[in-house]
């Protein structure tokens, strides 16, 4: 099982920082971050399969692309911002990780704004004004 | 799956560095030392910046974020 090989990586992973940062912290950091790319890259296989049925079950309903390509956009920038985030924070750098989460919330918003307008639009025309 | 032994190959470095970094020191090199270790951090570093555009491309491809 799958769980087990990224059990085993994580654990290997914090024992060798453990060992490693007593000899200088910033490959302690390097370390963590490696596993985190390697735990993230095995994740990536089944994310684009649940992605292809989405897109499939998309398809079906006839839903637009647009608004699950912005979707899928939107989990893309959640899932890299929060990795930047928890790694800066693991180093110590707090502040920079907040600015890190700040930077993704405003570009969610910058892809959520057009679907919003949709929205806006196609209920002001429901409502006769 | 054979990325593990990227997190073996950083310990590695590291450890040697940290052991390389005492015996510089007692040796009474105590620049030498440093300059070992920033010598390693930045070898680990251009690993793992190599590792890291890999795995950008990656995720670029699944996410589609142009």
């Amino acid at each position: 099982m799958e769980i087990m090989q990224i059990i085993g990586i994580a654990l290997i992973t914090t024992i060798l920082a453990g060992v490693v940062k007593f000899g200088n912290k910033e490959i302690g950091v390097l370390i963590s971050l490696a596993a985190g790319l390697i735990i993230f890259g095995m994740m990536l296989g089944h994310i684009s399969a649940i992605f292809q049925v989405l897109r499939d079950l998309a398809n079906q309903a006839n839903i637009s692309m647009i608004y699950l390509g912005t979707i899928l956009k939107i989990v893309g920038i959640a899932y890299i911002a929060d990795f930047g985030a928890q790694i800066c924070r693991d180093a110590g750098e707090g502040a920079l990780a907040t600015k890190v989460e700040f930077a993704a919330k405003i570009l969610v918003l910058v892809l959520a704004v057009p679907i919003i307008v949709a929205v806006l639009q196609a209920l002001l025309k429901i409502i006769p004004v | 799956m054979g990325d593990i032994d990227i997190i073996f190959r950083i310990a590695g470095i590291g450890i040697i560095l940290a052991a390389l970094h005492t015996i510089l020191k007692y040796a009474g090199k105590e620049e030498y030392a440093n300059w070992v270790t920033v010598a390693g951090v930045v070898v680990i570093l251009f690993w793992i910046v190599n590792f890291l555009g890999e795995f950008f491309t990656e995720v670029r491809s699944v996410f589609n974020l142009f």
